[in-house]
Formats: structure tokens, C-alpha cells, sequence
């Protein structure tokens, strides 16, 4: 666990959540009732630039699926995985290959061998976290239903 | 405008006085309120049509309408789920609708709960006949016994249940073992701690999966607001084959996998978005406001109810008319190791004891009480008196009232927060009147 808490850093997940702009979902699926799309549509709903990585997909979310990171034509501040732990080391060489700012494994997908080859590639890792409820932690509205985001403040922020 | 100010949060481990006072709220937004605003209103305002859909899917969180959701009840309840250390929490308006949700989420006909039979009579009541209409079997165990949890879990059982500390005769669930057993079994575990609250003991860092309270007692603190609520630690493991109802496509929300899609929150989102929206018993933003005053001071009421509950139980200990004094933080009590481990800050306020002279003499003494307030309830910042044999638990025949610890003569006590001495004092002029 204390492992995996090096990669769960919130001062980090904070920074990455305000300063990204551009994410690529790799294994999100058009499937809207997969945890993947929930995930997609809501960090676009939120102004983020969302690109499909998807091989099986030619859009997903009204943008066009890549078949794989390195077709991505853009710069990329995130890549979020949503794919079997198994699947990561590949993924992670991407990440770095394409000069990504962090690579954010979600849930349970979880490779050592993966985080060591994105951050010895300069690449910042999160893992065993969604995107999605950190986002809605610390910037969205987790908080209206009920959901404990572990916040103690009492700084005024801007209106919602 | 945030200004300079650094809107990066530090990871602190808070301490719990202040998680009780900060947790769940943050200055308004809007209007810089300090106090969290109750808000009085049905419905919300959605911004445009893909908002409004986004929020029905549960693809984005959202206000939608009061009956679901709240932004005064999401203090409550993001408040509670932080103190029990919870993933999150759903408030509902009585302990007893908590209760019936957190069972009806996981519960399908033909499925079977496991139950300390040692439990607050209208619990008794509903699960004994409200699951039967349902056609779900039950089985009560002596909650001491290890042995019969174990015995007792079958093919299509789907929880365990049990009270942290039992009403009205003062069982203390050892929760690290029977919450191991219930996990051997793929199951559950669900724990009503109300008796103890958060301060006293939190069942989840033993092991328990799900909490349950009756927000009315010491939460809520001062006898104003009925109310409940539902906190799910949000580790569980629906996928294990057991619990189709929550893993599987609900055909109660268009296909979606409430596991698979929201993984910690899963149950959460089901317990809302299903089951409050399909029962009701919402509760009011009022109640939640008056629940949230409740918790600001939870800490300081607990540390005198238990003080005076020790004191209180070590007079009847000694008085001649008194016997089968139950509290538990008695040094002579039975629980004594397991109060060490799960209540060492105090075994709560609510315990009973005998007085002589049976029915009669029980009957004698709350007539004769001036201080202490004969009432059906407790958790009260002021000292309440029952008879449970010709009420709370008037509905339960004499094998369950014995199961439940409750004899003839059997009188209840809350104890409260007044001068201790007065407590006493009153109780040693009404036991003069017991023929």
C-alpha cells in the first residue's frame, strides 16, 4: 500500500486537475453505460479536450478514436487508462514516447513495471484513482450527494 | 476572487472535533454563509437540457429534485459518512426508513438476514415482519455466540446485522469477529450504532461494511428532529457473485451496472438513486440543519453522557432495589474487554436495569420520577425513563423479550447532561415510592 501511495499524492492530483487541458482516455468505450464513457463524458462536460483511444472505435463522444497514443496529433497532458494492468508497460512507453505530462491509471489498474518506466520517462504517475472523483473531489460537486471527499476548509471559493 | 491564496489543499489527518464542526461544508459559495443555509426549495433550476439529462443519467452530479437529493442534507450526510470514515453517506427521514433502505438496496425474495436478536423493538418489529411480506427469511442469533453467526449463514443469505451496543440490555457486538465471519461468508456487515455514535466507536474501522443510525438520538442530541442515515464504507465486494441485484444491468435505471460504473460509490448511487427515489422517506433540510447543530458538539454531549452514565449505573448498582444494572462500562460488566477494545472513550448513555417489585414496581418508580422525562425515546441532552415491557417493546412476545434482555420490571434509562446529582437524587426519592 505505502507503494501505491506515492502515486496517490492529492498536492499532485490537485496541480494535474488545474493544469491540464488535453486528456487522452485510453480504453474508453462508446458504450455509454460503461464506467469508461461516465468518465469521458464528464471530464468534457468539465472543458477538458477528451481524444478517444480506442482501436475498435472511429468515434466515441463526438471525437475521433485513435488507434493509439502515438497517432494522438496533439500534445497530451494526460493519459488516463482505462485497460488491464497487464496492458500498462505498452501504455506507459507511449506515454513517454509522446512526451505526455502524467500517466493516470484508474481504479485497480495497477503495474509497478508500468509507473517505473513512465516516471524514469519524466512522466507523472497516478494510480489506483479515478480521474473522475478527484476532479469531482476537488473541483466539481462530489460533495452534493452526500459522498465523503475528506475536505476540511474554510476558504470562500468562486461562484459554482 | 480567491486572491494570492494557494488553492492547493493539504493532506491533513483533521482530528474529529474538528471533522464535526467542518466536514461535509464549506462556506457558501454564493453568499459566504458560515452556517450551512437550509435549503427550503423542491426542485433545482437546470442550467440547459444536456445538464438536466446528465444529471438523470448520473453522469454528472446533480441537483434534480429534493426527494433524492439536497444540498443541506449532503452536509448531514457527507458530515456523517466523514466521521464514521465511510465513502459517503444518504440521510433519510427516520432511523427505522435508514434501516429499511440500506436492506431493500441488497435484499430480493427469497434471499435470508442474519440477526442479533439483542435489538431496539421496533427493529425487531420490522425485521421480523416487513422482510416476511417481502419473502425474505431471518434468523436471530444470540450475538455473543460466534458460533451461531456462523451456523446460521446459508446459500441465500445477504447480511448480517447487529448493534454496536444493543437496546435495551447493553450487548456489546464484538464487530472484529462477527464482521470476520460475515466476510468468510461473502458477506455484509451491517451495524446500527446509534447507541455509541461516531465519537464512541466507528464500526467500520472493525470491519463492519455498512453503518446505520438513528440520527434522532444522540446526533440530533437535544429531542428535536426524528431521522436517519446510511453510511457505507464503500469496500465491499458486490461482484462476488452474491449480489446480482447490485452488479448486475438494473432494469430500475435503463441497464446500468451500479458496481461496475461507480466501483466505491456503487451501493451509494443504488441506495439514492433507486431506492430513496422508489421509497421516499427523504429527509427534510430542516431536520438535516438541526442534525448538523447536533453533531458541532457531539464529542463534548458524549463525554458527559458517558460520565454521567457511569455514575448514574454505579448508584443503581448499589441500591437495594435495583439489580441487573446493564451498562456496560461497569467495571463488573461481562463486555468489560470487549468496552476496552471498541469503547474505550465510554459505553454510551442507554442501559436498563430491574426494579424490584416487577411490573408493579417498575411502574411505581417512573410515576414517582420528577426530573427524569418518561418518554419514548433516547440520545436526549436531557435524562429519559421507559417501561420497554409496556412499550417499546410491547409488540414482542416473552421469548423475544427475553432474547431482547427485557423483563417484566425492566426500566430503561438515556442519561443525560444535567448536575449529575440531580439525576441521582431523583431516582433515590422515586425508588423510596416502589411498594
Amino acid at each position: 500500500m505505502t507503494e501505491l501511495e506515492r502515486y496517490q499524492d492529492p498536492l499532485t492530483i490537485q496541480r494535474l486537475l488545474r493544469s491540464a487541458s488535453t486528456i487522452a482516455v485510453v480504453g474508453l468505450s462508446g458504450n455509454e453505460l460503461r464506467a469508461s464513457n461516465f468518465v469521458g463524458y464528464y471530464l468534457k462536460r468539465h472543458g477538458y479536450r477528451v481524444i478517444p483511444v480506442n482501436p475498435r472505435e472511429t468515434e466515441i463522444l463526438g471525437e475521433l478514436s485513435h488507434r493509439s497514443l502515438l497517432e494522438v496529433p496533439v500534445p497530451v497532458d494526460i493519459v488516463n487508462v482505462f485497460r488491464a494492468p497487464d496492458a500498462l508497460p505498452a501504455i506507459a512507453r507511449e506515454a513517454v514516447t509522446i512526451h505526455a505530462g502524467a500517466l493516470w491509471c484508474q481504479f485497480s489498474v495497477i503495474n509497478e513495471e508500468a509507473a517505473r518506466i513512465a516516471e524514469d520517462g519524466g512522466v507523472t504517475v497516478i494510480m489506483d484513482r479515478c480521474l473522475k472523483v478527484e476532479h469531482a473531489r476537488y473541483v466539481g460537486r462530489m460533495h452534493w450527494l452526500g459522498f465523503n471527499t475528506g475536505r476540511i476548509t474554510s476558504v470562500r471559493e468562486g461562484l459554482q | 476572487m480567491t486572491g494570492e491564496r494557494n488553492l492547493l489543499e493539504a493532506a491533513r489527518a483533521f482530528g474529529f472535533e474538528t471533522r464535526q464542526l467542518h466536514a461535509g461544508q464549506r462556506p457558501d459559495p454564493n453568499t459566504g454563509a458560515r452556517a450551512v443555509p437550509i435549503f427550503q426549495t423542491t426542485s433545482y433550476v437546470f442550467e440547459d437540457p444536456e445538464s438536466a439529462g446528465a444529471y438523470f443519467n448520473l453522469q454528472e452530479y446533480g441537483n434534480t429534485y429534493s426527494r433524492i437529493m439536497n444540498p443541506t442534507v449532503a452536509v448531514f450526510e457527507e458530515r456523517m459518512a466523514n466521521l464514521e470514515g465511510g465513502a459517503g453517506a444518504v440521510a433519510f427521514a427516520s432511523g427505522i426508513a435508514a434501516q429499511a433502505a440500506a436492506l431493500f438496496t441488497l435484499l430480493e425474495p427469497g434471499d435470508h438476514v442474519v440477526s442479533s436478536s439483542a435489538l431496539y423493538g421496533g427493529t425487531i418489529n420490522q425485521l421480523k415482519h416487513l422482510l416476511r411480506k417481502m419473502s425474505v427469511e431471518l434468523t436471530w442469533v444470540d450475538p455473543d455466540d460466534p458460533d451461531a453467526w456462523r451456523k446460521a449463514a446459508r446459500a441465500n443469505t445477504k447480511a448480517f446485522f447487529a448493534e454496536t451496543i444493543g437496546n435495551p440490555a447493553g450487548n456489546v457486538l464484538d464487530i472484529e469477529t462477527v464482521a470476520s465471519l460475515a466476510h468468510d461468508h461473502e458477506l455484509p456487515l451491517i451495524v446500527d450504532n446509534t447507541f455509541a455514535t461516531p465519537y464512541l466507536c466507528r464500526p467500520i474501522e472493525w470491519g463492519a461494511d455498512i453503518v446505520i443510525h438513528s440520527a434522532t438520538k444522540f446526533i440530533g442530541g437535544h429531542g428535536t428532529s426524528i431521522g436517519g442515515v446510511v453510511v457505507d464504507a464503500g469496500t465491499f465486494d458486490w461482484s462476488n457473485g452474491r449480489f446480482p441485484v447490485i452488479a448486475n444491468p438494473s432494469p430500475a435505471y435503463h441497464g446500468l451496472q451500479f458496481h461496475e460504473t461507480f466501483g466505491t460509490y456503487g451501493y451509494l448511487m443504488k441506495l439514492r438513486a433507486e431506492t430513496l427515489r422508489d421509497l421516499g422517506g427523504t429527509l427534510a433540510p430542516l431536520n438535516a440543519f438541526l442534525f448538523l447543530q447536533g453533531l458541532e458538539t457531539l464529542s463534548l454531549r458524549m463525554e458527559r453522557h458517558v460520565d454521567n452514565a457511569r455514575a448514574v449505573a454505579a448508584f443503581l448498582e448499589s441500591h437495594e432495589l435495583a439489580s441487573h444494572v446493564t451498562y456496560p462500562g461497569l467495571p463488573g460488566s461481562g463486555y468489560r474487554l470487549l468496552v476496552e477494545k471498541y469503547l474505550p472513550r465510554g459505553a454510551g448513555a442507554v442501559f436498563s436495569f430491574d426494579c424490584a417489585g416487577g411490573r408493579d414496581g417498575g411502574q411505581d418508580l417512573i410515576r414517582s420520577v420528577t426530573l427524569w422525562s418518561h418518554l419514548a425515546n433516547v440520545g436526549d441532552a436531557k435524562s429519559l425513563i421507559i417501561h420497554p415491557a409496556s412499550t417499546t417493546h410491547r409488540q414482542l412476545n416473552d421469548a423475544e423479550l427475553e432474547a431482547a434482555g427485557v423483563g417484566s420490571g425492566t426500566i430503561r434509562l438515556s442519561v443525560g447532561t444535567e448536575s449529575v446529582d440531580d439525576l441521582i437524587w431523583d431516582l433515590e426519592q422515586a425508588l423510596a415510592h416502589v411498594r
